[in-house]
């Protein structure tokens, strides 16, 4: 192992880490976002909104992130619609991850027991009330886990964005290997950049959760 | 109206071709299914047992696959260890090996969940009736977690499924790799193959994981 070479490849290699992060949190925070709109939805069932949300959900949980990439970055732009690679990344990611914070957010609204909400009603809480002071604090304690492991989940998949030529981790050291195979050293760095990025993202996951778990009530 | 390219998907064998590709994915995904239900359910009774060191192992070892993503995973078996040892695996031997490793681990952990679910009181008071350590598990725990675990592993097939097209950056021929090479072939005559073809993967991988997801649903609802 040449330490050379790998201190001489760092500045690339932490720039990718920065695009990475960048595209991946923007992803995060819109698959949050539509995670939440498509979660009430589903709970205030919404005529035909909900079907629409329902199918949406559907689709993206039963395809690959990778084709969906392919899809976006390669096939739109022959109906004239086009992206760049950037966006792409976000809007797949987003795409992607909004399903599945759905369904996470969704579980945890219904884990909640309707008695509650009727409870509420009956001490003279509005609808909206009871669901802003009563069932929405103890369903997104009982999220958390779910989420932290669909950020973990979206942060990983951000590995696929190379094959949109976004230069992130895996575009550097594939591209790296290709002109100086230098495979070990590049194959190592891959290896500690990704774990620079996730592990701290685990472990904070983690310790909120075991925070969260104290302010539970109820079986 | 431009042609949306689907008519190159039914020229010649293309699309006997497009399904060969996905069959290719397919099979490393049940291949290593296999593998992993059977490791991840020795893994997981061995996690849930006494020994503080395969505990502390277990624990490195799922934060590992939890924080790696498998296409580095991938690389570093395809291209790292065959450098460093000098030793010959094949592309789809790597593939299984990867995602065997990651899915014992997953699966593992589905298993110690299940396990630990099963109340406390439950292992006492077969032992109380003179059960012994083989027969507690055989007769009492065992046909309980089967019924937790087998949506969950159905649900484990759908998530294999979505990742083995990852080979494709090791350069073995699957069906995402089949259109590109179709999409090329087809450049000049359809130049807007892209769309169809992608679309035509899309559903596709649809067509396959959304009856799988649904079973596993439709199982979970019932054995609840």
């Amino acid at each position: 192992m040449d330490v050379e070479v790998m201190r001489s490849y760092l500045p690339l290699y932490r720039d990718a880490l920065l695009l990475t992060l960048r595209i991946g949190w923007q992803g995060v925070l819109l698959a949050l976002f539509i995670g939440v709109v498509c979660a009430v939805i589903l709970h205030l069932r919404l005529p035909v909104l909900r079907q629409i949300t329902a199918a949406y959900i559907e689709f993206f949980r039963n395809t690959p992130l990778l084709v969906q990439l392919f899809f976006l970055y390669f096939a739109l732009p022959k109906l004239g619609v086009r992206v760049g690679a950037a966006l792409c990344g976000v809007l797949g990611l987003g795409l992607l991850g909004g399903a599945y914070m759905a369904e996470t957010i969704r579980g945890g609204l219904e884990s909640i027991a309707s008695i509650q909400s009727e409870s509420a009603q009956s001490l003279g809480m509005t609808r909206m009330q009871a669901f802003r002071y009563v069932i929405l604090p103890q369903a997104v304690s009982r999220s958390v886990p779910g989420l932290v492991a669909n950020v973990i989940f979206l942060l990983k998949e951000t590995s696929v964005f190379s094959t949109i030529s976004l230069m992130d981790l895996m575009f550097t050291a594939k591209d790296l290997i290709g002109m100086y195979a230098k495979t070990l050293e590049c194959l190592t760095l891959l290896v500690v950049f990704y774990l620079i990025m996730l592990l701290p993202v685990s472990v904070l996951g983690s310790l909120v959760e075991r925070r969260l778990r104290h302010a539970e009530f109820g079986p | 109206m431009r042609s949306l390219g689907l008519d190159v998907l039914w020229k010649g064998k293309n699309f006997v071709r497009l399904l060969g590709g996905l069959w290719v994915a397919v099979r490393i995904s049940l291949i290593s299914v296999a593998i992993s239900i059977a490791l991840g359910v020795v893994i997981g009774v061995l996690a849930t047992g006494r020994s503080r060191v395969f505990k502390a192992v277990f624990r490195v070892y799922l934060e590992i696959v939890r924080v790696m993503p498998q296409m580095v995973l991938l690389f570093v078996v395809y291209f790292g260890t065959t450098r460093v040892f000098g030793w010959d695996l094949s592309a789809e031997f790597s593939a299984i090996l990867v995602f065997s490793f990651w899915g014992a681990a997953e699966m593992g952990d589905l298993v110690r969940g299940a396990l630990i679910s099963i109340p406390r009181i439950q292992y006492e008071s077969a032992e109380a009736l003179g059960l012994s350590g083989g027969q507690v598990y055989r007769y009492v725990i065992l046909p309980q977690t089967v019924r937790r675990l087998i949506p969950l592993s159905i649900n484990l097939i759908t998530r294999m499924i979505k990742t083995t097209n990852l080979v494709m950056m090791i350069g073995m021929v699957e069906v995402l790799k089949v259109a590109q090479q179709i999409i090329e072939a087809n450049r000049q005559s359809s130049p807007n193959a892209a769309f169809g073809l992608f679309a035509v993967v899309l559903l596709l991988y649809f067509a396959i994981c959304w009856p799988i997801s649904r079973l596993a649903g439709y199982l979970e609802k019932r054995w609840a």
